[in-house]
């Protein structure tokens, strides 16, 4: 309930908090807090150091930039669900903000923290596999781009070095004909996806798939990206067959483990449930989109 | 072991605290500003009875440092009624049956008014979507959608007339 | 002039404006000047030795006062206390522990943090020991003792019933059905854990406790018992309930925590506060359920019922502190022959010790009626559905008749009143039953899944007449006392304690019917035992069944000397007044009128000679009967044949608690009571690996409903009053919870019936229910 005693810097650059990071060690980045905080309150995890970047207000924004939809790290989940630009261009990712934990956590909750964080019950990675994203980081050497599907390398781990401050995250452009969608099914609201399924794909002029990305959120150690499931989707006509297709080779993907959620089997159902529902969706979604301005 | 000297407003008034880092907002509030209308109910960030509004925004202020609020300006259930009148999400609680036991009830005021101020036309789903984070264990949360809809009314009412 | 408005008025509650401005006074909000933080260290084994408890470190932590252990409390004669079972549980160990998160040591610390600090490094060594979790295991010859002062694992064993009628019953039934239940562990969690401030005064000699407890007098009579060696003895202690956030049964039990705090006030001559956090309210507080039951129902092929029975094991952890009525090691579980006529039956409960936190009944149950109510109403809709009559159908056959009360059930209760055909009628009309039905039916062929679940409950709440009701040997009477001041107002103290049930507002609302004294003009205290009447608190339904009955012959005492007053102002015999709320007048000339104001005036100021002055009474309430509320429950449900979700579409409520008081109050009371009905079935499980871990200890892993899974509860009513009662009240804080699961039970085996399903256990998870169509060939995956 209360945590252990930490030394507490509040930084006014981004340069400062890389050094600061990187003359620190022990030392963690206190974003939205929501994940770090409640474990230093059972001394679960006792940094020697807070690094506070929530008031490097450079790091918070959305806006779409030559290819890319950027979002700063420090960007609320709540403004992400509220932006109007992401619920029109970018469903999946308005549908992923709007599930992560509760409203109120929402509030404090950075999008950066959730991917940085490497939960794998944590909602986004999931939904940045599906859309092939990017991550900028900032270190010591500068800046750094990584693509999104070598970045999580294990359970509470990724590829960002010691001293790297995770910074942007890029979504590419919304295209007309693609759509999105995130399906999880928690037990309530605040707990984590018994299994959630994100899914982004676009069509070609004849209504064909020209690309599609399926992740999978907390059906294994890290969140996981059903390539047999979306390259299947490639090239076809979306009809239930090729989406029941999908759907199962998203269940193969998973590997889920058995918890007080559901047994290895359940879940794995689950996946191609949800898959399929999404798919669905994304599809809908994909089909009204005419590329309007945003 | 670090002190901070941290300066913030609090339902309108300045204070000034030398705290300790790991001080959390809640207890700053409730021991050290002795305001103890905000409560603590849980140990995970579950409960939502500690709900403050954070520099406009309704947040738990049991997984907020106290450090973290330094130059911040934060609205409690004491900061709710102003020059004696209650907040019209204070009368809708009242009028409705929205509290029985109390303990939940600021928190979840808290998060009515943010609600109010960003939709002030809710839907009976969008008012339990946005309590969603605020437990209440004696109400089943009928009353309070109503003591919601009750205020999102007399405040657009007000704004009217 | 202020309208008068008594019974049947949804009078905005008088409590209320202190909560809403954060004004409200919980016991984590006391501050005394000198107080001292008590912080608690847990054990992780289930079952252990304590090898060695190294508090160096922590009397080396900056703040630390103290550290207390089971062998300093043991000096004092402290290390362990009575339950209010007369079994006995530990304070703090001596040498072992006997489940996880029990308390071993506790640390006094001049702030909370440094409480924090001082009890993350005491240093406790143990030796662990086999663990017994598994209460049919602990049965079994050669199992490991949970207790040393025991000579094995089980507790007791307590029957009711004829046995040899419901043999024969059984033996010559036309039908029999028969179901193993278990209706696991589970934990009230109310939004306040429990707490106190314990503050001995030195000087005078007085220990002063603030306390979140649902029974302050017997909580003071307790701890002089325990602790009155020390000097703690009846009179100079005052317990003060202040506003509770929820109590729900979990903060009648005395926990460790309190004894320890009052220890640490006494050994330090300081205020000395206890607060836990929400992990060890969980893991550690008093459970509720935990009855592992086979019950059997034997019928005739036309339905009509006939007998019952029923055997259960009670997993109790180790002791029991339950808080029964002595009598009733099982509470008042044999009200499970429900609202049905049966003919015979009979019961047996085995009280078991497991290395789990001790309790059993501390989650609005009523004393296991929770547990009755969800078998019978299992039972019946099983049998109901063997037979292929609609569970309605079955139900109205079977419903005591109404012209049979008061009625004597076959294992001994004398209900009061009833209507159970009334309130399942309404109930039907009012979801559109039989359009539900038709619905179903063509779902069915689609091969959607779409359940219709009763629970047509009969509660008994109330406890209890003297005859045969006691808690540690205090009988379960309640108490109000009323005094009128000169002005017309008054003021009432009551020795029951509410945690949001509203009793600010409603004894005001019976003591204005009763006396014409407007609501907003009598203060209501409860909860100081220097000032309130001796009574034995709030839980179980009692208050308005007992306390309510109180106030009201409280109040006609009052009358009574109103009336002589009254007399002698109109110079009117006593014979030839008549009582219209509010004032006596004289027979045919209403004009010769005196108000209650006006005689309470003339108590003080003109009062008749001979006659004492003031205008005031107090009534201690031996119920005759328990009251029996009752209703019927509906709910409906659509499973998702893809995920195992199920959906509740709607759900009507239909109570009937006698006279209602308040009717927004009595609403409030069902929704909440609902919530935490569906909740169990659902959601909530507190369990346990064979090693005594616990999984359920936060609110991570323990599920607690939000707005988003609660259904929009619909309510309607019928009024059956107590004959009984003085105004003919039930009580109905427990009703909801108590009828509830059985309803979502129904209703999920009703949509999976015609796969071959016939029972689930709660909680109803979306991986049970999708096992279930997994084995039946009926999941999907779209």
């Amino acid at each position: 309930m209360i945590p252990g005693s930490f030394d507490y810097v509040r930084p006014k650059t981004l340069s400062e908090a890389v050094s600061l990071l990187g003359k620190n060690p022990e030392a963690k980045i206190l974003a939205g807090g929501h994940s770090l905080i409640p474990m230093m309150r059972f001394r679960m995890a006792t940094p020697s150091m807070l690094i506070d970047i929530n008031q490097l207000s450079e790091l918070a924004y959305i806006k779409e930039d030559g290819d890319w939809l950027r979002i700063g790290s420090m960007t609320r989940e709540a403004d992400v669900d509220r932006s109007e630009l992401v619920r029109k261009r970018y469903p999946l990712l308005a549908d992923t903000a709007r599930v992560v934990a509760d409203p109120l956590v929402r509030n404090l909750a950075t999008l950066g923290g959730n991917i940085a964080h490497a939960d794998p019950a944590n909602d986004h990675p999931a939904t940045m596999l599906a859309y092939g994203a990017q991550v900028v980081a900032t270190g010591p050497k500068g800046e750094r781009t990584m693509g999104i599907s070598d970045f999580f390398r294990g359970a509470f781990e990724t590829a960002l070095a010691p001293a790297e401050i995770l910074t942007e995250i890029r979504i590419p452009r919304a295209q007309a004909r693609s759509g999105g969608a995130y399906f999880k099914l928690e037990r309530k609201v605040g707990d984590y996806a018994t299994a959630a399924v994100a899914v982004q794909l676009s069509l070609d002029g004849s209504g064909k798939v020209a690309s599609a990305g399926i992740g999978l959120t907390n059906v294994g150690l890290t969140p996981i990206f059903a390539r047999a499931a979306s390259d299947s989707l490639e090239g076809k006509k979306p009809d239930d067959g090729a989406i029941a297709e999908a759907a199962k080779l998203a269940s193969e993907a998973a590997e889920p483990v058995e918890d007080y959620r559901g047994s290895e089997e359940y879940k794995r159902h689950l996946v191609r449930t949800l898959t399929n529902r999404a798919l669905v969706s994304a599809l809908k979604r994909a089909e009204a989109n005419t590329g309007g301005a945003s | 072991m670090s002190t901070h000297k941290i300066s913030l407003k609090l339902n309108g008034e300045s204070h000034t605290r030398d705290v300790e880092s790991r001080l959390l907002l809640v207890h700053l509030i409730r021991e050290d500003l002795n305001l103890t209308g905000t409560h603590i109910g849980c140990d995970t960030t579950s409960c939502g009875a500690c709900t403050v509004i954070l520099n406009g925004r309704p947040v738990k202020s049991c997984t907020v440092f106290a450090v973290q609020a330094d130059g911040a300006e934060i609205t409690t259930v004491e900061g709710l009624a102003q020059n004696g009148n209650l907040h019209p999400i204070q009368e809708g609680f009242m009028e409705k049956h929205g509290l029985q036991c109390g303990y939940c009830t600021p928190g979840m005021m808290m998060t009515s008014v943010a609600l109010l101020k960003e939709n002030p036309s809710p839907t009976e789903e969008e008012i339990r979507w946005g309590i969603s984070g605020n437990l209440c264990r004696c109400t089943g949360y009928v009353n309070i959608v109503k003591a919601v809809q009750y205020a999102a009314a007399k405040m657009k009412g007000e704004s009217n007339g | 002039m202020v309208e008068c408005r008594g019974l049947g008025h949804s009078v905005r509650r008088k409590e209320d404006p202190r909560f809403i401005r954060g004004k409200g006074h919980y016991v984590d909000d006391i501050k005394l000047p000198g107080m001292l933080y008590l912080d608690i260290v847990r054990s992780p084994y289930a079952h252990a030795k304590i090898v060695k408890i190294d508090p160096s470190k922590a009397l080396a932590t900056p703040g630390v006062a103290a550290v207390v252990t089971g062998k300093d409390l043991d000096k004092y004669g402290l290390a362990w206390m009575p339950t209010l079972m007369s079994d006995k549980q530990m304070v703090l160990p001596i040498d072992t522990v006997k489940y996880q998160a029990q308390e071993v040591a506790a640390v006094v610390a001049t702030s909370r943090y440094a409480a924090a600090d001082g009890v993350a490094v005491v240093e406790v060594e143990y030796d662990p020991l086999p663990v017994v979790v598994d209460p049919f295991k602990a049965l079994e010859k050669g199992a490991t003792k949970v207790r040393d002062d025991k000579e094995s694992n089980h507790i007791w064993h307590w029957e009711t019933g004829d046995k040899a009628k419901t043999d024969k019953a059984f033996k010559d039934a036309e039908v029999v059905v028969e179901q193993k239940l278990h209706i696991p562990r589970i934990h009230v969690a109310s939004i306040e854990t429990c707490g106190c401030v314990a503050s001995w005064e030195p000087i005078e000699g007085k220990l002063t406790m603030y306390m979140t407890t649902q029974a302050p007098h017997a909580i003071r009579t307790v701890i002089a018992l325990v602790a009155g060696h020390l000097g703690l003895s009846e009179e100079r202690i005052r317990v003060i309930s202040p506003d509770i956030g929820g109590g729900f049964g979990g903060k009648v039990p005395v926990y460790p925590g309190y004894v320890i705090a009052i220890a640490a006030s006494v050994l330090t001559g300081k205020p000395v506060k206890w607060i836990e956090d929400r992990s060890e309210n969980l893991q550690a507080d008093s459970f509720a359920r935990d009855y592992h039951i086979d019950a059997a129902l034997a019928a005739k092929k036309d339905g009509t019922l006939q007998a019952l029975r029923i055997k259960t094991i009670a997993d109790h952890g180790y002791t029991d502190a339950a808080a029964n009525p002595s009598k009733f090691p099982a509470g008042l579980f044999h009200v499970a022959t429900g609202s049905y006529d049966f003919k015979s039956a009979h019961m047996e409960v085995d009280g078991v010790y497991t290395n789990k936190p001790p309790g059993g009944i501390a989650y609005r149950c009523s004393f296991r009626v929770t547990e009755a109510v969800h078998t019978i109403e299992r039972m019946a809709d099983i049998m109901a559905h063997e037979i292929g009559m609609d569970p309605a159908e079955f139900r109205m056959k079977n419903f005591i008749a109404p012209e049979r009360f008061p009625y004597t059930s076959a294992l001994g209760w004398e209900y009061d009143s009833g209507n159970y055909g009334k309130a399942l009628r309404l109930a039907m009309d009012m979801i559109g039953y039989e359009d539900l039905r038709k619905e179903q039916k063509k779902k069915r062929e689609k091969g959607e899944l779409m359940g219709i679940g009763i629970s047509s409950f009969t509660e008994i709440v109330g406890a209890g007449p003297s005859k045969t009701f006691d808690i540690l040997g205090i009988k379960m009477f309640d108490s109000c006392e009323i005094r009128v001041h000169p002005t017309g107002k008054a003021i009432a103290r009551f020795g029951t304690k509410s945690q949001g049930q509203g009793h600010e507002t409603t004894y005001a609302q019976i003591l204005a019917e009763e006396l014409g004294i407007p609501p907003e003009h009598i203060q209501v205290e409860e909860g100081d035992t220097d000032t309130a009447p001796y009574g034995l608190g709030t839980y179980a339904s009692r208050s308005t069944p007992v306390a309510g009955a109180a106030a009201a012959i409280a109040a006609r005492k009052v009358r009574d000397k109103a009336r002589k007053i009254a007399a002698h102002l109109l110079e009117a015999a006593e014979e030839d007044l008549e009582w219209e709320r509010g004032k006596f007048f004289v027979k045919g000339t209403p004009l010769r009128a005196k108000t209650i104001q006006e005689i309470a005036f003339a108590a003080y100021t003109n009062h008749p000679q001979g006659m004492e002055a003031g205008l005031e009474a107090v009534d201690y309430y031996d119920p005759p009967n328990l009251t029996f509320p009752f209703g019927s429950y509906i709910a409906v449900v659509d499973i998702d044949r893809g995920t195992g979700q199920v959906h509740v579409r709607r759900f009507v409520a239909v109570d009937d608690c006698g006279v209602r008081i308040n009717p927004m109050i009595v609403e409030g009371q069902v929704h909440g009571g609902l919530t935490m009905g569906m909740a169990p079935a659902f959601l909530e499980e507190i369990a346990y690996d064979e090693n005594g871990n616990i999984r359920g200890g936060n609110f991570m892993e323990y599920l607690l409903p939000t707005a988003v899974e609660t259904p929009k509860w619909e309510t309607g009513e019928t009024v059956t009053p107590s004959p009984h009662h003085p105004i003919g009240a039930k009580g109905v804080g427990e009703s909801a919870t108590v009828g509830a699961p059985p309803a979502f039970v129904n209703a999920v085996v009703d949509a999976l019936w015609h796969l071959g399903v016939r029972h689930m256990e709660i909680p109803i998870t979306p991986a049970r229910v999708w096992q279930v169509l997994k084995e039946k060939g009926a999941a999907l995956e779209l």
